[in-house]
């Protein structure tokens, strides 16, 4: 059963990730990237990771993705045109990746003791995440909401002050957000 | 068939898919010349590190690696809101939002 969900979501994961690079209109790509990160919160879920499949959702799939399709359509981005062409990325960048991949996958393949994933595997359940979160790791946690409220204020600062109204639409959809 | 339904699924699958999915997100962050693609690129690439995160918390049944997984979500969710305000501005000074066009620091 786990191989079977493995293999669904992983394609489903793959065929979006590959969809964004096809696509040429934006809301496409958006759209198929909100497939993949749902897709991804099933493959949490399946390790065992129950607290970060829901927040997945939440945040990823839910407030950025929302972020990201609103600017799209705020912004009303029209299809993606090719101007200069951009012929070093593709001769060089292509390689270079495929190139990368390999080096990662071969090492992957030939590493020992990885372990196996299976259904009965033991849940790490949120209580378990929340006491070492809010115990050993509370300096960090506060200092992310730290860093979540400059964001906020910078992201309102910039896109203020304009004549336009799209930038208090949009800060305000930000603020909203978080 | 109930073979099938037996089985378990080595990690090394799920570290193989997460490399697939940050290679893509590097492709396309190369090749798309739309700024808003090219940030939805970076937030593939996070993502294909973050199944990594998970896949080593399963393995070493440890919390830490989904706590680091929690902290990445929540930076780029500020990373996006101020990307985006960021496009938004540049938008709003070059009425475009090709990359090729945008290649001066100042108009």
């Amino acid at each position: 059963m786990h191989l079977i969900l493995f293999l669904i979501f992983a394609g489903l994961c793959l065929a979006g990730a590959i969809n964004l690079l096809l696509q040429s209109h934006p809301i496409n790509s958006a759209l198929s990237l909100i497939v993949v990160m749902t897709s991804l919160a099933v493959l949490y879920l399946l390790l065992g990771a129950e607290f970060l499949a829901a927040a997945q959702v939440i945040v990823y799939a839910g407030a950025i993705m929302v972020l990201f399709t609103f600017v799209v359509m705020l912004l009303n981005a029209g299809r993606e045109e090719h101007i200069l062409g951009s012929r070093v990325a593709k001769t060089l960048g292509f390689p270079a990746v495929t190139a990368i991949l390999a080096i990662i996958a071969t090492v992957i393949l030939h590493a020992q003791g990885l372990g196996v994933a299976r259904l009965s595997d033991g849940i790490t359940s949120t209580e378990e995440l929340s006491s070492v979160l809010f115990t050993k790791l509370l300096l960090p946690f506060e200092v992310t909401s730290i860093l979540i409220l400059i964001a906020i204020l910078g992201a309102v600062a910039l896109a203020r002050h304009s004549e336009g109204n799209a930038g208090s639409q949009g800060s305000s959809e930000r603020t909203g957000e978080e | 068939m109930s073979s099938l339904f037996a089985r378990e699924v080595p990690l090394s699958w799920y570290l193989l898919l997460s490399a697939a999915l940050f290679s893509l997100g590097v492709v396309g962050f190369l090749v798309k010349r739309n700024l808003i693609t090219m940030f939805m690129s970076i937030e593939l690439m996070l993502n294909g590190v973050n199944l990594s995160f998970v896949t080593f918390a399963h393995q070493w049944h440890a919390v830490k690696g989904q706590i680091f997984v929690f902290f990445v979500m929540m930076v780029a969710a500020a990373e996006a809101a101020v990307g985006l305000a960021i496009i938004i501005a540049v938008f709003r000074a070059r009425a475009t939002l090709a990359v090729d066009r945008i290649d001066r620091m100042k108009l």
